[in-house]
């Protein structure tokens, strides 16, 4: 067994003359949370379904435990657990049959597959509620209920597509305690998401991802000393003076780029209610925005986060 | 035996509508026995003396026997199908395991001729109870019934697999099965349809199925026949089944 449980070079996927994964190359380490990180439409899916084994590789090279899915789909599929997407559980059966009846088709005998059912229900904290039938769950429940079937074959390596996706913080913080858990018993984890504090809270390496393509990866400090500043000086400056084009916005940033852009050469961007001067040092550059007479209505100095990578990476651009 | 793991939850899935759906398997041979059999059947009998030299009921009962077959079988592959792939993709999840889409498939038709062995049973066991027929011939026409049952749910399960939403299946309803039920034979020979129509009935596999449980009961037709009728509903079968695997496929792990 080699120590790279995924390997992809070049690895795509094309549906007719659309690519969503153009030419990827990745690697997973055993006990490692890799993280695929991107917008809507990114490919991050994609590329989790072809490691899945139920998308066919279109080109390129991929390789799980060392096997290719094309020829060793089902053994490949036998060591991994999958939470996808969307929850795909029977609503008219039970949350103990949901469990159970998944073990089976890991070739587990029902005596098995149900004594297995009885941990994993504590692990989602569901032994409560086992005899009802899921459909009335709440959404983390259901989300609970997904990640422990898919443990219930006991696997060396968990696919987590958007996890906590239209959970309330409540239940995404629980679900977080729980990968986090499997993660210390040394589970493998790959998880694709569009929340950066959640990549930042469980990954140890990701890439981010654009248009198929890997724009950027390391580990989330990494990615933010390289793509980033130390801080992230926020303005908020008045959008009426700013729309009538006078002074405000319009002059405030003209200053800003002047200050900021000779001294220091740091980056401001400018969006419709805001500037966001990137600077290792916030103070200094506030102070150094009132020198010139720049009056925000309200200035916010912060350090600097996945987010803001993500967003100099991806662009600002809402993708549909 | 992989398939048997997704039996396993087609059985689950059972034991929670068993009820209802053991009433609507009873409620369908009363309901036809009563309206054919005996209302139409007595205005037939005594018009014209029966239909080929035997009574209205005798002439019915195992057409229906095929024909019940045939709406178990559409009630068990277009919406149900539909419910699996896109509503609560069950089949995604089963495929996400080591099961193959070919095991998935087998796996869900067996539980089709599981319920088609269940209604035709029951169609069959009601039949004899209220003494319309008897005889080794009505025990024959249950694996005849499940046979033409699958003729019509292996082809619809590839339909289905191609179709984006549940709307073309109210069509395949009105266009195809309302008329096959109509003029492949159930309810008066398809001598007496023109001779166009007559050639629709060949193709279709409600015909073969209708012709082969009436043979059983009845009596009356040459063995060369009888093959030519199982051999269409075969081929109905194993076309179906390689088509289904390729539209599963190309739906389910595009």
């Amino acid at each position: 067994m080699s120590d790279v449980l995924v390997r992809a070079r070049g690895l795509t996927k094309r549906f007719g003359d659309f690519i969503a994964v153009d030419g990827i190359d990745v690697e997973v380490r055993p006990g490692e949370a890799f993280g695929f990180l991107g917008p809507n439409g990114a490919g991050k899916s994609s590329t989790m379904k072809m490691i899945g084994c139920v998308s066919p590789v279109t080109s390129g090279e991929l390789q799980v435990f060392g096997m290719d899915p094309a020829t060793h789909g089902p053994a490949i599929r036998a060591r991994l657990g999958v939470c996808p997407q969307e929850d795909m559980l029977d609503g008219e059966l039970t949350v103990e049959e949901n469990l159970w009846i998944y073990g089976r088709y890991f070739g587990l005998s029902r005596r098995e597959a149900r004594a297995r059912a009885q941990g994993l229900l504590e692990f989602a904290q569901l032994t409560d509620r086992r005899s009802d039938r899921v459909e009335p769950l709440s959404g983390g429940m259901k989300r609970r209920l997904t990640i422990a079937r898919a443990l219930i074959s006991e696997p060396d390596l968990l696919l987590l597509d958007e996890p906590t996706t239209g959970l309330d913080p409540q239940a995404r913080h629980v679900l977080w305690d729980k990968l986090f858990r499997l993660k210390q018993q040394g589970v493998t984890l790959i998880v694709t998401t569009h929340y950066m504090d959640e990549a930042e809270q469980l990954c140890d390496r990701l890439v981010v991802m654009d248009g198929g393509r890997i724009a950027a990866q390391g580990s989330p400090r990494e990615l933010i000393e390289r793509h980033c500043s130390r801080e992230v000086l926020e303005l908020r400056l008045d959008p009426v003076v700013s729309a009538t084009g006078t002074t405000g916005a319009a002059r405030g940033v003209e200053l800003l780029g002047e200050a900021f852009g000779e001294r220091l050469g740091e980056r401001v961007e400018v969006l419709p209610d805001r500037v966001l001067v990137y600077t290792d040092d916030g103070e200094a550059a506030l102070e150094a925005a009132h020198a010139r007479g720049v009056r925000p209505i309200s200035s916010l100095v912060r350090r600097a986060s996945l987010e803001d990578v993500f967003l100099t990476l991806t662009g600002r651009t809402l993708v549909d | 035996m992989a398939a048997l793991a997704v039996l396993d939850y087609f059985w689950v899935v059972y034991r929670r509508t068993w009820r209802g759906s053991v009433m609507g398997r009873f409620a369908s041979p009363l309901m036809f026995l009563g309206s054919l059999g005996l209302g139409l059947g007595s205005l037939v009998d005594s018009a014209s003396g029966g239909v080929n030299g035997v009574s209205y009921l005798h002439f019915v009962v195992p057409a229906l026997i095929a024909t019940q077959a045939m709406w178990v079988a559409l009630g068990e592959s277009t919406y149900q199908v539909m419910a699996y792939i896109k509503w609560n993709r069950m089949y995604r999840a089963m495929l996400a395991t080591p099961l193959g889409v070919g095991q998935v498939l087998f796996g869900h038709l067996t539980a089709v001729a599981a319920h088609l062995s269940v209604a035709s049973v029951i169609f069959v066991g009601v039949c004899a109870a209220l003494g319309t027929l008897s005889g080794w011939g009505l025990v024959v026409c249950i694996p005849l019934a499940v046979l033409t049952g699958m003729a019509f749910a292996i082809p619809l399960f590839a339909v289905t697999a191609t179709l984006d939403s549940d709307e073309p299946m109210s069509i395949i309803f009105r266009l195809v099965v309302t008329p096959l039920m109509l003029f492949s034979g159930t309810f008066f020979p398809i001598d007496s349809l023109p001779v166009a129509l007559q050639g629709l009935a060949w193709i279709t596999p409600l015909w073969h199925g209708v012709e082969l449980c009436r043979a059983a009961v009845l009596g009356g037709a040459g063995p060369g026949l009888v093959a030519a009728h199982l051999a269409v509903l075969l081929a109905y079968v194993a076309v179906g089944a390689w088509a289904a695997r390729r539209t599963f496929t190309r739906r389910l792990v595009p």
